[in-house]
């Protein structure tokens, strides 16, 4: 299965630092995602934890004027070296945003094929299977196994950040960056996209980024806070969350700033 | 200020009415099957028709999409993609420039470019001269219609590892697919209409001919000669020619609304 496949996975990024121009938006950040665990990255908005999360997968240089020093390793590569190319390694590691993002000219069942489409050919019956797999992981299926080639346009909000989950997990990716994937979804929404969080670690090695402390408390198992850009705690969660270690964080998770 | 909106809404609708009332008018008259089917007759004589220039329309016109759609349209894409940096900015420049140019100024360097040097009226000048009055009217229109679709579609199909002119091509053009499309028959409708660039490029000619080598008729050029000709009969031709002109034109526009009903849904 994909989970065995996957058990010596290592992520961690080591002394990183993301730039927008002069800006430095992540200072000197290191940590460590566990393989098959849910890691998330709290902090109030601004604090860098969207820029971490697209310094994994290499989103970050697309920005104009953005840069990275440090590293990040997967698998002990670091994934800057010059030798790895940000493509095939964008096709290792999955991501979801905070909008769902379906493309509007394609059926549910393309949406989901895309990536896997564009990772070399497959035959018409491995794609039917992957494409019946990830729906069933995101727990999609059943909603949509009748209309597999109606427009993707055509789901509920909820339905659509599903459909992008769907998208991400097709071609089998090693880890799933997840960016505030709830923020534009209704609760009931909210708690089917947690319940897949919880059901997808054991094939995937998950870091969410989120606002909500609740959430983070819900679904991870390791948390991140993250202030100004730097690091400032990271622990089990429910460590974390009942007796942190240091004073900033205590402040943040009882509300008394951010 | 309802009202006052009302009655120019009124006054402009009413110049449509108008134009298209006077056309059928006088110019329904003189539509038969020999008006689509024969060429024309020898000043004085009854009869005959404009088929050499509807057949021109046709070859001139579509030799222009031809050779301006692709241009345009990749010089569009180019803009909205690539386009932020000094290469950008000098092409959208130009392109506006050219936008703002009396078409018969582009009729006037076809000649000097084409019909000097080759020492011939030709129906392929005119298709360059409407060429390129078409491509900055493309280059526009494709970039505005890229650019909306929006950033977030593109961003996830490179997360997906798509690499960048695959999410171009696959991701953002197909989702501008239907503006695209309707912003080149728009402009191949407005090229459609155009007679001072075929003035001295196409130059018109009285014969049938397929031969793009040659001087060729188009139904705008028909009209210009037998509107200014001093004949009865001409002018009721030119009526003529005039309304099927405007159906042609009609017909492209309607299947820009055709094409932008949607599928899925997209930017349009």
């Amino acid at each position: 299965m994909v989970a065995s496949a996957n058990a010596r996975l290592r992520l961690e990024a080591s002394h990183l630092t993301a730039m927008f121009g002069q800006h430095r938006a992540v200072r000197d950040v290191s940590l460590l995602f566990p393989a098959h665990t849910v890691t998330a990255i709290i902090g109030p908005s601004g604090c860098g934890k969207s820029t971490m999360l697209r310094c994994l997968n290499r989103m970050h240089e697309l920005t104009p004027g953005a840069s990275v020093q440090g590293e990040v390793l997967l698998d002990d590569v670091n994934i800057y070296d010059n030798d790895v190319s940000a493509i095939e390694l964008r096709r290792r590691i999955g991501m979801v945003f905070q909008r769902p993002t379906p493309f509007p000219t394609m059926s549910i069942y393309d949406n989901v094929a895309a990536g896997l489409r564009v990772n070399g050919r497959r035959s018409r019956a491995e794609v039917d299977d992957a494409v019946t797999r990830a729906l069933q992981q995101a727990a999609l299926w059943e909603e949509v196994k009748d209309r597999l080639h109606a427009s993707a346009l055509a789901l509920s909000g909820g339905q659509q950040q599903r459909l992008c989950i769907a998208r991400a997990v097709a071609p089998q990716p090693e880890i799933l960056l997840l960016d505030e994937p709830t923020a534009s979804l209704d609760p009931a929404g909210t708690q089917r996209i947690e319940e897949l969080c919880h059901a997808l670690k054991a094939l995937y090695t998950i870091v969410i980024v989120t606002h909500n402390l609740q959430q983070s408390a819900r679904v991870s198992d390791y948390t991140a806070f993250m202030y100004l850009g730097s690091l400032i705690e990271v622990g089990r969660t429910n460590e974390l969350f009942t007796k942190p270690k240091v004073e900033q964080t205590e402040a943040y998770i009882t509300g008394r700033f951010g | 200020m309802t009202g006052l909106v009302v009655v120019l809404c009124a006054v402009a609708v009413l110049a449509l009415v108008l134009i298209l009332g006077n056309l059928v008018l006088k110019g329904a008259s003189s539509i038969d099957w020999a008006f689509f089917t024969k060429s024309p007759v020898p000043a004085g004589q009854n009869g005959g028709g404009v088929a050499n220039a509807i057949v021109g329309t046709g070859i001139v016109v579509g030799l222009a999409a031809l050779i301006g759609v692709p241009i345009g349209v990749g010089a569009g894409m180019y803009l909205a993609e690539y386009g932020s940096g000094k290469l950008g900015f000098i092409v959208r420049f130009i392109a506006d420039v050219l936008n703002g140019t009396p078409s018969i100024v582009i009729g006037i360097v076809a000649w000097t470019f084409i019909v000097r040097p080759t020492h011939r009226f030709s129906a392929l000048a005119g298709s360059v001269a409407l060429a390129i009055l078409m491509i900055p009217m493309l280059a526009r229109t494709t970039e505005e219609m890229v650019r909306l679709v929006p950033h977030s579609l593109r961003e996830a199909a490179l997360a997906l590892g798509y690499p960048r002119w695959r999410t171009s091509l696959k991701v953002v053009a197909r989702t501008a697919l239907t503006g695209i499309v309707t912003g080149c028959l728009v402009g191949i409708a407005r090229v459609a209409g155009e007679t001072a660039p075929l003035l001295f490029t196409a130059l018109g000619n009285l014969n049938f001919t397929l031969s793009v080598t040659q001087p060729m008729q188009t139904l705008s050029l028909q009209i210009y000669v037998y509107a200014t000709g001093p004949f009865e009969e001409w002018h009721r031709m030119a009526w003529a020619s005039a309304l099927v002109l405007m159906g042609l034109v009609l017909i492209i526009s309607l299947t820009a609304r055709w094409v932008t009903r949607q599928r899925y849904g997209s930017v349009s």
